[in-house]
């Protein structure tokens, strides 16, 4: 394994019981993501993109063949070493935020630092270091049902990064958000890439998003069909 | 502690569905300390009642006597021993002469248990000091229960009449000197007091008794040819056998209530499990194994019942506090039900019975909110992230 390669795949394949049948979701993956890329998983749905993170990010097992992230096999991780491996080194962005509606933004940007047993002094350190990342020091003690679509984001993305995971997982992280805002929440991210070269990779169809890519991966039908460095936005 | 953090956190950031499911609960909490403060005070204020007053530190029952069976009456009588004179004579014992007699108060016939005490005995609390007197009558003294069923006061005559250890037939008169006022229903319903050397001399019972009651300092004194001892557990067994009976009504009342609060709990946890799926996988992805978050809504759950508990002392203690202080009157003619209890009970509130009270609550609440978080283990946490219903 490369020295510098955070994940690498091989020969993955991922299939899910339909029916009497199988349908295979991931057919042979083979990539290898480095550290510190900005990178996506790209094409239309059903194509393999969130099956394939969900893999990466230790949510789900493949069927035949392996990943391994930041060293380790994810088909031989035990659930606790897997939750370990969440815990400690990533960092999850998703499609509707998943926010806990009773926390304030501050607690729930907190929360990864709670089961990290972090004390309080760090955690709160952290915590409004993050915010301010993001740009939400204000609305610290807001709660997700008080701000906008875009500033959930943000805060999602604040508590994927207070920690300082070496990867971040984003699905769809623009999925529900306007063209304004979905450009502040990808500067925001390529500048935590750029500022603390935290690797992230993003499953996505949106155009807005590839092309603020560095290295866009499409899949198609579970494969791998083109895999393609691009300048920087 | 983490999960008691976030269980906190999350039942305070629920409001409102926290504060309904706290205030069942609390309530729940603080009738079932109430019932089983009333019946414990009760239970307590019987038992010491019935002892100073009645049993003492127990009693030597003549072999024959059976207060169930009147026939048993005639034949129970035995002749006091110089010891147990020596006995009587230390105050160590009390004899009571127990016969059959009937009265006729304004021309009816009443049937009572005509009873000889020493009017100097200092065993009991009953007022037999009343009985003192050189009267030719014999004085007699009742309580208010039988003055009020017969229409006797103070100073009235009546009639007894007897039968006496030969069989034949005698009749005196008798007057009331005193009326007490007891909650032991024995004592008073039915029963004349008379001193007991005018009953042996009535009964041609020269120095003899049916029981003999010993002070609550020296209990039983050994054995005594032809009586046998009967201990509190023994001269108790009514009131203990009622109070086990109230309590279960108390009980059942106890169930009602907490199946209705377990039920408000087993339903928050089964709805917070269906609509809170994405929480769910988001702790999940976060770094949370399935059973921690098992274990944290189990947590959450249960910790109903502490935060119940909590209100129960805020709201609860005070309303205790204050009936445990005023006590709860009775109803008039609850003394006439037959059985030893207080015109004023006062509730009688232990550490033990809030202590477990608490603690079975709480064991409750927990297996009741265990029961629909074990469906978190069996979930995908990928559906689980996608709110995806499973």
């Amino acid at each position: 394994m490369n020295n510098h390669a955070l994940i690498t795949t091989d020969n993955l394949i991922k299939k899910f019981p339909v029916g009497k049948g199988w349908f295979t979701a991931l057919n042979k993956i083979n990539l290898t993501i480095n550290e510190g890329e900005f990178c996506g998983l790209v094409g239309p749905s059903g194509s393999g993109k969130t099956t394939l993170l969900n893999i990466i990010g230790s949510l789900d097992i493949p069927t035949e063949g392996d990943a391994h992230v930041l060293g380790q096999s994810i088909s031989g991780l035990t659930i606790k070493k897997a939750a370990a491996l969440r815990n400690h080194h990533l960092g999850f962005i998703f499609q509707t935020y998943n926010l806990l509606p009773v926390y304030t933004v501050y607690e729930n940007v907190e929360l990864p630092l709670l089961l990290l047993k972090m004390s309080a002094n760090e955690r709160k350190k952290a915590v409004l270091q993050s915010l301010e990342w993001v740009g939400l020091l204000d609305k610290i003690k807001s709660r997700p049902a008080q701000l906008s679509g875009g500033e959930c984001q943000r805060v999602s993305i604040a508590r994927a990064m207070v920690k300082q995971p070496k990867l971040v997982l984003a699905d769809e992280p623009t999925a529900n958000l306007d063209a304004k805002n979905s450009h502040n929440i990808l500067k925001t991210m390529e500048k935590l890439n750029s500022e603390l070269k935290t690797t992230f990779l993003f499953a996505t169809h949106d155009e807005k998003v590839i092309q603020y890519l560095q290295r866009k991966i499409s899949l198609d039908d579970g494969r791998v069909v083109s895999d393609e460095s691009t300048s920087s936005h | 502690m983490l999960a008691l953090k976030l269980a906190y956190r999350n039942l305070m950031g629920a409001k409102l569905r926290t504060w309904l499911n706290m205030i069942v609960l609390s309530f729940a909490f603080l009738v079932i300390i109430w019932n089983k403060g009333i019946l414990n005070g009760w239970d307590q204020e019987a038992r010491r009642d019935t002892i100073e007053w009645e049993i003492g530190g127990g009693q030597y029952w003549h072999e024959n006597y059976d207060p169930y069976d009147a026939f048993t009456i005639e034949e129970s009588h035995g002749k006091i021993s110089d010891a147990t004179q020596n006995a009587i004579t230390q105050g160590d014992l009390t004899p009571i002469l127990i016969s059959q007699a009937t009265i006729y108060p304004e021309g009816r016939i009443q049937t009572v248990s005509l009873r000889g005490i020493d009017p100097e005995q200092k065993l009991l609390l009953m007022p037999t000091v009343n009985l003192e007197s050189d009267m030719e009558e014999i004085p007699a003294m009742i309580g208010h229960r039988s003055a009020r069923n017969y229409k006797l006061n103070i100073g009235d005559f009546v009639t007894v009449r007897w039968r006496d250890i030969n069989g034949t037939f005698d009749a005196k008169e008798i007057q009331i000197v005193h009326i007490f006022k007891t909650n032991v229903s024995t004592l008073d319903n039915g029963v004349v007091w008379i001193p007991i050397d005018r009953l042996q001399d009535m009964m041609q019972m020269e120095n003899e008794a049916t029981i003999l009651v010993t002070s609550q300092e020296s209990g039983s004194i050994g054995s005594i040819n032809g009586y046998e001892f009967k201990d509190h557990y023994f001269l108790l067994t009514e009131i203990r056998e009622m109070i086990e009976m109230k309590s279960v009504g108390g009980s059942i009342m106890f169930i009602i209530l907490m199946s209705l609060s377990m039920l408000a709990i087993f339903d928050t946890q089964v709805l917070s499990i269906f609509r809170r799926q994405k929480e769910i996988g988001t702790h999940i992805a976060l770094g949370m194994t399935q059973r921690q978050v098992v274990a944290l809504f189990t947590i959450e759950g249960a910790m109903h019942s502490i935060l119940a508990a909590i209100l129960a002392a805020v709201y609860g203690a005070p309303l205790l506090y204050i009936q445990a202080v005023n006590g709860w009157k009775m109803p008039s003619g609850t003394d006439d039900f037959g059985m030893t209890i207080a015109e004023i009970i006062y509730p009688a509130y232990s550490v033990g019975l809030v202590v477990g009270t608490t603690l079975l609550v709480l064991i409750t609440t927990t297996i009741v909110s265990y029961i629909p978080s074990r469906r978190i283990s069996k979930m995908k946490p990928t559906d689980a992230i996608r709110g995806k219903i499973q």
